[in-house]
């Protein structure tokens, strides 16, 4: 077993890296290649960066290709992202221009690699257009969208759908984001790496260390929300839903989010969280660094209990995270958030701030309810959320394509 | 666990050793979703018979909770999001293998949800975002080489095996054994009565209420106690 599999093996178990080993046997040598536009920052780079070793380590042969932009062309997918989110954009005959002409010139350059690869994935609406460019090719083609696509945008959809309807499938994170397209569309959940920063055990000190280092009370309940200063994130509900639980029990608040300077509403929510939280020392807003994932880390690892009251989410990373290190999740009844969060058993889903506040009033009375909540919590993640889970359905999904459609693949015979 | 087993020695085929396989299962939208009551009847009448075995057993192979209350997808969604608890407790007693085959199964759905419809003034529903999405899945099922020479190989065999194995052998098999059955118990009826204790208290595992996990230990425990009790 190769090191870096070895690891993993010691987090999510020897039987789930072993049962990878017999998944790829028969795409050993393969060519796999991964394409988007960022090797830096970002969720699928940060999975990319993961699972693409991983793939290697397995015997597949891997390539991750980046694609090249101007800036007329990320304004343009910043667009198609908003836009597949459900906010209406209006995208200029210009920006489409620059977005197809570079899709042109990073095809171009890359096509040879593209077209023997035996599987070849594009990541998101960025090289959507690859395809196209590539008439040769002799692999299968997936496009996978890592974008909460249940409402799109339809004007925006429609033409991104131009390019993405003769891939041989999509992969969409859940079912509800799954669009009508003529080809078979793979549902594969987000997944959190355990050896990252963000999930990695932590000493003792460390996570202690965010007492001093934020202000924070030792003695006092610690409860936490990590999310950016976004409307739908509710960071004014999460407040309010404090305020309403700290008439009854003493109770510290965290709210803690990455900086928002591009983003003219974000700048506007963190100042209404700001002014929400002035006149109590207890509510503590932290704007932090997009690289503090060590902090982000200990801050979950100290809290007693983590809240996500988002109004609308994707899938809800954060949860995740927040439950892979065993503390119960207060969610928004919404999106991925239900997938995880299960009612009574690994947190309460709520629909107002007055549910939160009920909640976190009955997890602090009940510490033992709390631990069984977070010990169940972490188990979930364990079992259905790390990335190993994620390579596993890639690797079915493979061979899934390689098949056909029909629901039994019978390699045995 | 030994790695390969020669098949020419001479024993019956009921007594050759247990191949052990692996599978695993991708999730793929139909693209059929339900908002109510009737919607939902409807996409049970036009899913592909995939969908529905997906919603009985392939969950297990996916994102899913340990704690069920529910043994079916279809009987959780109409609890939760419906609020028709008699009607999911009418869904959740549903058992696919007393059944001819999967048409048969989805003919008792959609029977008992018109029965519930009938009784309504008004159509059951949820919120928009609340829907039902019909699921199928694909299954690929991979031979692992290794195999299980005799029954007394069980208890140190199968806490090896991966969660996907487990599925094949536990759960799916109940689609493909003529009586219905895990592969294991099918496995011992080889060895004539000798082993019928066993195969009744294996029988007697529940599946529908834990994960693959948590059934690949029940399962240990009952070989454990068996061969550890001195009865092989």
């Amino acid at each position: 077993m190769s090191e870096l599999l070895d690891r993993y093996a010691e987090v999510a178990g020897r039987d789930v890296v072993n049962h990878l080993y017999q998944l790829v046997a028969p795409l050993k040598g393969m060519k796999v290649v991964h394409v988007n536009s960022t090797k830096e920052g970002g969720g699928v780079a940060e999975i990319l960066r993961k699972l693409v070793p991983m793939m290697e380590a397995l015997g597949l042969d891997v390539k991750w290709e980046v694609l090249e932009g101007s800036p007329d062309f990320y304004q343009c997918t910043k667009g198609f992202h908003n836009a597949i989110q459900g906010f209406p954009v209006k995208l200029s005959e210009a920006m489409l221009e620059a977005y197809e002409t570079v899709n042109a010139e990073n095809a171009e350059k890359l096509r040879p690699v593209l077209e023997e690869a035996d599987f070849v994935f594009i990541h998101d609406p960025q090289p959507a257009p690859f395809l196209n460019f590539c008439p040769n090719r002799r692999g299968k083609w997936v496009w996978r969208c890592h974008i909460d696509c249940s409402r799109p945008y339809r004007p925006v959809w429609k033409y991104l759908k131009n390019w993405i309807q003769d891939y041989d499938a999509s992969i969409f994170s859940l079912a509800q984001f799954a669009q009508f397209l003529p080809h078979p569309q793979y549902l594969i959940a987000p997944s959190i790496d355990p050896l990252s920063e963000k999930n990695i055990d932590l000493p003792e000190d460390e996570i202690r260390g965010v007492f001093d280092q934020f202000g924070l009370k030792p003695d006092l309940p610690f409860i936490l929300q990590v999310s950016r200063f976004d409307r739908f994130k509710d960071p004014l509900g999460v407040i309010e839903a404090f305020r309403q639980a700290r008439k009854m029990v003493p109770l510290q608040l965290v709210l803690a989010g990455g900086g928002a300077t591009d983003d003219p509403e974000g700048e506007k929510v963190l100042e209404e969280v700001r002014k929400a939280a002035e006149d109590n020392e207890d509510v503590h807003v932290l704007l932090l660094p997009p690289d503090a994932h060590r902090t982000i880390n200990a801050l979950q690892r100290a809290s007693d209990i983590v809240l996500q009251k988002s109004l609308k989410e994707g899938f809800g990373l954060t949860v995740t995270e927040a439950m892979w290190k065993g503390k119960p999740v207060i969610g928004g009844d919404t999106g991925g958030i239900r997938l995880q969060v299960i009612d009574h058993f690994t947190g309460f889903t709520v629909r107002s701030p007055e549910g939160a506040a009920l909640r976190i009033r009955y997890l602090l009375h009940r510490m033992d309810r709390l631990e069984e909540m977070g010990a169940r919590a972490r188990r979930l993640v364990l079992e259905n959320f790390l990335l190993t889970r994620h390579l596993r359905e890639y690797l079915a999904l493979m061979i899934g394509l390689l098949h056909g459609l029909e629901d039994r693949i019978d390699m045995v015979q | 666990m030994a790695e390969q087993a020669g098949q020419d020695d001479g024993k019956s085929p009921l007594t050759q050793p247990f191949n052990i396989r692996d599978c695993a299962l991708i999730s793929m939208a139909t693209g059929y979703r339900a908002q109510n009551l009737r919607e939902f009847k409807e996409g049970l009448l036009r899913v592909p018979g995939g969908s529905i075995y997906h919603h009985f057993w392939g969950r297990f192979l996916e994102p899913q909770f340990d704690e069920p209350e529910y043994s079916n997808d279809f009987a959780a969604w109409v609890y939760h999001r419906l609020n028709e608890k008699a009607l999911a407790e009418k869904l959740s007693v549903i058992d696919p293998t007393d059944y001819e085959d999967i048409e048969s199964v989805r003919q008792d759905l959609v029977e008992r949800i018109e029965d519930r419809l009938y009784e309504n003034e008004f159509v059951p529903w949820t919120r928009a975002d609340e829907q039902f999405h019909f699921v199928r899945s694909q299954i690929v099922i991979l031979d692992t080489g290794r195999y299980l020479e005799i029954p007394s190989d069980l208890p140190s065999g199968v806490p090896e095996m991966t969660i996907g194995s487990i599925f094949y052998h536990f759960i799916d098999a109940r689609k493909r054994t003529e009586d219905r059955s895990d592969d294991f118990s099918a496995w011992l009826t080889g060895w004539g009565d000798t082993y019928n204790d066993l195969r009744l208290k294996l029988l007697a595992v529940d599946p529908f209420f834990s994960s693959l996990k948590e059934l690949r230990f029940t399962v240990t425990k009952v070989l454990e106690e068996y061969f550890g009790g001195g009865n092989s």
